[in-house]
């Protein structure tokens, strides 16, 4: 078990130095000179090639690239073009702000979903599966941004219960979970968060439940005398790995792919620093955040993989 | 069936029937063999097999038949695509041409069925010209990575060995993205625009693609009829032509089905960052995000490109599951 887990943690090391490298050439797909953003336009040649010089642009790009991830791995990640501020401060306090929401999305979406999901999948081809499956693919199918601006019609345009956007009345400095004037703010991101995992999860677990139980040892658990529900425990825990593989991915998503939904909110987590940064085409805070989340990303699935391998031995041997 | 076909109505001769010279001629077999004599009836019996075998597609287009909500849907997507198509013969109005006392009018409002945006411009008619550009990001980029991820996935499948492995641990990498966050990377760094938000995208889409390639590759490659076709002497361009391909486009074709609904999505959500179209031209996306700022005057109006993105995107999604179901294909 030992020797498995290092042996993930040993493959994850090149997968997190690719993320790497696609993250500092972001800079350099961009159009024109990255240092155009920084010098003022009547800047002389001169001028631009001592620049040049002290960011270190005029060296190979190699070498630019193993002194810009020396920089990162010991957190600094530069210099925001909008704010003046360090990326480093920035992506993590709107990292803060994003897995609030997370912490609340993730168990909705995980429980509605898998409910939802072994459910149908225990009674495949019945009304309640066709129900669940109907509901799915509408929730696989939303764009989340539109439900978000719908929920914001209903109940913050006609109906004035919820706030629109925002984290927290103007004027409050920390989020207070013990205040329903702090929370009320989460409840619409919330719900809009976690519609496509849901559906996503359904699909899924339902898949997942069907197919084990069309396997043979269920008909041999049922010849041996168990009962539907002892059954029904032994089927969900062998559809629990393709489950938790999903759910991995999804706990990225939401941390990672919440960028349209925190955008609609204006809830200021590591999405809306993103679609920011596009805005103002401040490239250092774009290639953090991007890098953060995704190394983020990469750890979730490193601790998915294991977790499957401590469920299922099988995968161990593989 | 054909082979047996000649033997019958030798037989049908010892019941004492004449037996036409045609039937023991090979050239008169292209109606599989039956021919018309006298004793037609026994002949029939004894020529049809059992049961009847449909071909792959035969059956495939029988399921389809059968299968009512995925033709409704899949009319309802041609409709869309259609609309989109021939959007300047049926577009009421001109989708650019604006007014200033007509702005954000509710549905109905002098012969604007559905209101107008915050320019006065006819909603209909930029919604129907919107669905070219959305349609647009959401097949270009899946038709890309199909050829380039499925070309990419059955060379590394085939070949096998370091090359499969240097290409699978690549696309590992962009594989360690959320795929909303790599389109908005690529796209954020490269400056927005419809052909850079293609680009990005298809981006996104080849290591998924590759992978259901390379998967369904190497598990056609251990198969022994590829060794036969070897041993046989065909050459390798040929085995991948006939036989991997044949049994590869499937999954490809199922799974690039799949993303179109994933695509047209991501692609709306690229425009409504504002890395999409620019405007004045209509999308889907974008229309949504202009929109927002509108909400507390024609609340409806300002929901309705998302409903054209929903409904598109729900369509393509049931349609890509009929399909799966009606080609019987495991992903």
């Amino acid at each position: 078990m030992i020797r498995y887990i290092l042996r993930r943690i040993v493959y994850a090391i090149p997968i997190a130095f690719g993320v790497s490298v696609v993250c500092f050439s972001l800079v350099y797909i961009a159009p024109g000179d990255p240092l155009q953003t920084v010098m003022p336009p009547d800047a002389t040649a001169e001028t631009i090639a001592i620049v040049k010089h002290a960011y270190g642009f005029d060296r190979p790009l190699p070498m630019q690239f193993l002194i810009w991830l020396g920089r990162v791995v010991t957190g600094d990640f530069g210099v925001s073009i909008a704010t003046r501020r360090p990326v480093f401060l920035e992506v993590s306090e709107a990292l803060a702000n994003t897995a609030l929401l997370a912490m609340f999305a993730v168990p909705l979406a995980f429980f509605t979903g898998y409910v939802m999901g072994a459910v149908a999948g225990s009674f495949a081809g019945r009304w309640i599966d066709r129900v669940v499956t109907g509901a799915a693919v509408v929730g696989v199918s939303l764009p989340n941004y539109w439900l978000g601006i719908v929920l914001v019609i209903v109940f913050a345009v006609e109906y004035m219960v919820l706030p629109a956007t925002g984290m927290g009345p103007s004027g409050s400095t920390a989020f207070n979970l013990a205040q329903w004037s702090n929370v009320q703010f989460l409840v619409l991101p919330v719900i809009t968060l976690a519609m496509i995992p849901i559906g996503i999860l359904a699909r899924t677990t339902r898949a997942a439940v069907a197919e084990v139980r069309n396997q043979d040892f269920v008909q041999t658990l049922r010849a041996k005398g168990l009962s539907e529900w002892a059954v029904t425990r032994h089927v969900l825990k062998n559809a629990m790995p393709q489950v938790m593989a999903v759910m991995g991915l999804q706990f990225g998503y939401l941390l990672g792919g919440s960028i349209l939904v925190e955008t609609v909110f204006t809830w200021p987590g590591s999405g809306f620093l993103l679609s920011k940064a596009i805005i103002n085409r401040d490239v250092p805070v774009l290639q953090g955040t991007i890098l953060v989340l995704s190394l983020v990303f990469v750890t979730t699935n490193l601790v998915v993989d294991l977790l499957q391998s401590l469920i299922d031995p099988r995968i161990r041997r593989a | 069936m054909t082979d047996y076909s000649s033997v019958i109505p030798a037989k049908a001769g010892i019941r004492g029937d004449e037996v036409p010279a045609a039937a023991l001629d090979p050239r008169f077999r292209g109606n599989g063999g039956v021919i018309k004599t006298r004793s037609e009836p026994f002949l029939e019996e004894q020529a049809a097999p059992a049961t009847k075998v449909r071909g792959y597609w035969e059956s495939v287009f029988h399921r389809l038949r059968r299968d009512p909500v995925t033709l409704v849907f899949a009319v309802i997507v041609l409709l869309i695509v259609l609309a989109a198509i021939c959007a300047p013969l049926i577009a009421p109005f001109d989708p650019y041409k604006e007014s200033i006392v007509g702005r954000l009018k509710p549905l109905g409002w002098r012969g604007h069925p559905l209101g107008t945006d915050e320019l006065g411009r006819d909603m209909l008619s930029r919604l129907i010209y919107g669905g070219r550009v959305s349609l647009l990001m959401g097949i270009v980029p899946v038709l890309i990575a199909s050829l380039i991820g499925g070309m990419l996935g059955i060379a590394g499948g085939f070949i096998g060995g370091r090359t499969n492995t240097a290409v699978m641990r690549t696309m590992d990498v962009f594989y360690a993205f959320p795929s909303v966050l790599l389109a908005v990377a690529i796209a954020g760094a490269m400056g927005g625009g419809m052909a850079n938000g293609m680009l990005a995208l298809s981006l996104v889409f080849i290591p998924p693609m590759c992978r259901v390639a390379e998967t369904a590759t190497t598990q056609i490659r251990a198969l022994d009829f590829i060794e036969a076709a070897r041993a046989s002497g065909a050459r390798t361009t040929t085995i991948i032509r006939y036989h991997v391909l044949g049994n590869v486009l499937g999954p490809v074709f199922i799974y690039a089905s799949s993303l179109v609904s994933v695509s047209i999505l991501l692609a709306s959500g690229l425009s409504f960052l504002g890395l999409g179209v620019r405007p004045p031209v209509p999308d889907w996306g974008l229309m949504l995000s202009t929109l927002r700022q509108s909400i507390y005057v024609v609340p409806f109006v300002c929901a309705l490109p998302g409903l054209a993105i929903f409904i598109t995107s729900i369509c393509c999604n049931l349609v890509s599951d009929g399909l799966r179901a009606a080609m019987d294909v495991r992903m």
